[in-house]
């Protein structure tokens, strides 16, 4: 197990090797640096770009640049600054002054961790997960003592309506429905402090995963029910409750506790259009103008973290397999 | 001992013969059976098979040339609303109104419906193409070439597509690649370098467990050539996942094309009135958006098409799933 833990976790060395240089030869191809992008801005004289690109080194040649970006190089004072492999992300070329890795994960003043960028793109992550299992487990079970009912049949549309439909989509028909319509929510909040500013985009985050989550839990349901144990349970005169609450939901959460650890990695790196739509301050927000202004440091920065979350997300699988059934061994 | 049919049969016993034999029905037909049985699959072929009508049909569909602006209705309600946010009464020559330079939102919405299309259906021909032979030679001859499929396979999935897509959109738009067909060409690429390896993964799982078997020992015996092993024995066999997979990844081809044109990085809407393909589903809601509290019959068209188009080839691949494997029937 430990042993397999490593091997595992060195394998993410050659994928962030591999997914940083994809990232770093495509966003160099991008015509454009990050110097001369905002036309709205006054621009920045020949002379200073010159002195900007020599300061963050952007002069030299590119795979010495990639090099400096993930192992470290001389700075103009001949001080060796350390790169990614001292978890390094490199300064911000718009943000001047800051590093990726404060922009992305300090907090204002005087806030705590969760008011950095990560921070609230976590926290909604967490909260549409929330939503997720708290309606999608009992949903599957429903659905799944019911099988071939009304309720089956109506959950099941719902959840296939879920796990179809994009979910940027479905928060236009949502903001559409609440905000314009009915006027219930409000979609451009003055403050993130509010709760009522957070229900639709969990909401909309979460629909998707929520559809999963009731698709699985009424699968798996559906299949533990017809295992001997349960006509045991029923046959030694178990009551009804305990033997849905006890035999058959805590063994048919296996696979839907697996399934958690990935879908919180989708829905921390997958929210940016979300947070896009509704001017969350998040780290996908962020990501996406990064991009914009070619902030070469930040989209490197951002697409690493987002890769390792994943990456660490589907190795928990195994792991949580391997707790949870212990028939299962890693090799 | 069965007594022996006498060697010259009476027309009345071959008729008897005839009569007793049942025809041999195919697995294929079987599937197709089990498939037209299940209503929601049936629905989603109509669907589907309606949207392409859709989408070939549009130049002969749309009642408006999708670039025709009409001076002085812009932001014209749709048919069913007498008058609109802004004092105009509708018109029902623009039964969905028309957008900020008097362009008619159906049309519009018409001719989006080409761009959903091929961007589901061409990309995932190629890639079920590429993606199969690479599975077969992968799960067939093993060895280092299967090892660097599945280290290749790590990286694409560690990497979060949505975000390559993002960059790969933004940083080649402007080369040539980008402007062939107003970027579509570019999206197919990024789309097919992305999406082949699922279907490498699924081909490949399947040879592995195939070529244990038993008529693949015999085939080898009698001498078939590798070739003739991978792509007469093996290839056929794996077709069931294949076509459930691609079902469900024309989907994700929309959605994808969707969510690029919604973020603007999609298709580049053309103003050529002979081009093929002149705006997307995404690139409308991207239109619409601006005016989403007063003018919601902009974005709500191409937002139902989308919705429709995907929930269609969902069910139709939930379907396909169903009839082809039974034994994962209501698992999943």
């Amino acid at each position: 197990m430990g042993k397999y833990l490593i091997r595992r976790l060195f394998w993410l060395i050659p994928v962030i090797i591999v997914v940083s240089g994809i990232t770093f030869i495509l966003m160099h191809s991008a015509p454009g640096g990050p110097w001369d992008r905002d036309t709205t801005a006054r621009q920045v004289d020949q002379n200073t770009q010159r002195l900007l690109n020599e300061y963050y080194g952007l002069d030299k040649p590119l795979w010495r640049q990639y090099v400096a970006y993930v192992i470290g190089d001389f700075n103009k004072k001949g001080e060796f600054v350390c790169g990614l492999v001292c978890g390094n992300l490199g300064p911000s070329y718009r943000m001047r002054g800051m590093t990726i890795q404060q922009i992305l994960f300090a907090p204002p003043e005087g806030k705590n961790f969760l008011y950095s960028r990560f921070g609230y793109s976590m926290r909604l992550g967490v909260l549409a997960l929330l939503f997720a299992v708290i309606i999608g487990i009992p949903a599957g079970v429903i659905a799944a003592l019911k099988q071939n009912t009304i309720i089956d049949y109506v959950s099941l549309f719902i959840v296939t309506i879920g796990i179809s439909v994009p979910n940027f989509v479905m928060a236009l028909f949502l903001i559409i429905l609440f905000a314009s319509t009915l006027k219930w929510v409000n979609v451009v909040p003055r403050s993130w402090d509010e709760v009522s500013v957070w229900i639709l985009p969990t909401v909309i985050l979460g629909f998707g995963t929520m559809a999963r989550t009731a698709r699985l839990m009424r699968g798996s349901m559906l299949e533990v029910m017809r295992m001997d144990y349960i006509r045991t349970a029923r046959s030694k005169g178990l009551a009804e409750r305990v033997v849905v609450l006890r035999h058959m939901i805590k063994n048919s959460l296996i696979p839907v506790v697996t399934i958690l650890g990935p879908a919180l990695a989708a829905l921390v790196t997958g929210s940016f259009i979300i947070e896009t739509m509704f001017g969350f301050p998040g780290m996908g927000r962020a990501y996406v103008t990064a991009i914009g202004q070619r902030d070469y440091s930040m989209i490197m920065g951002t697409t690493l973290i987002y890769a390792v979350l994943i990456a660490l997300a589907n190795l928990s699988v195994d792991i949580v397999y391997s707790f949870l059934d212990p028939r299962i061994r890693l090799e | 001992m069965t007594t022996q049919p006498s060697a010259n049969p009476t027309p009345s016993q071959i008729a008897d013969l005839t009569m007793m034999t049942v025809k041999p029905r195919s697995l294929w037909v079987d599937a197709w059976y089990r498939l037209i049985r299940n209503k929601a699959a049936v629905a989603g072929m109509i669907v589907v098979a309606f949207f392409l009508f859709v989408a070939i049909f549009a130049n002969q569909l749309a009642p408006h040339n999708p670039l025709e602006t009409n001076a002085g209705k812009s932001f014209l309600p749709p048919a069913w609303m007498e008058i609109g946010p802004n004092g105009r009464p509708s018109d029902p020559a623009f039964f969905f109104g028309t957008d900020n330079l008097g362009r008619d939102v159906l049309s519009r919405t018409i001719y989006g419906a080409r761009v959903s299309m091929v961007v589901g259906f061409l990309p995932t021909i190629v890639i079920i193409l590429v993606g199969s032979v690479i599975g077969l030679l992968a799960g067939y001859k093993g060895g280092q070439f299967d090892n660097i499929l599945m280290r290749f396979t790590d990286v694409i999935y560690a990497f979060p597509d949505l975000l390559f897509f993002i960059i790969v959109m933004v940083t080649l738009r402007e080369t040539f690649v980008g402007k062939l067909l107003n970027g579509l060409f570019l999206l197919f690429m990024a789309l097919a370098f992305v999406n082949w390896v699922g279907f490498a993964r699924v081909v490949r799982g399947q040879v592995l467990s195939l070529k244990e078997k038993e008529f693949i020992e015999a085939a080898r015996c009698i001498g078939a050539s590798d070739a003739r092993i991978m792509f007469r024995h093996l290839l056929p066999n794996s077709l069931g996942p294949i076509i459930i997979l691609s079902a469900l990844t024309i989907p994700g081809m929309i959605i994808t094309e969707a969510i690029l044109g919604y973020l603007g990085l999609g298709l580049t809407p053309s103003t050529n009135p002979n081009d093929i393909f002149i705006t997307s589903w995404g690139a409308l809601m991207l239109d619409g958006q601006v005016a989403i509290n007063a003018q919601p019959w902009l974005i709500l068209p191409p937002a139902i098409c989308v919705s429709l188009v995907v929930l269609a080839f969902t069910f139709l691949g939930d379907g396909l799933r169903d009839a082809l494997d039974p034994r994962l029937q209501g698992t999943q």
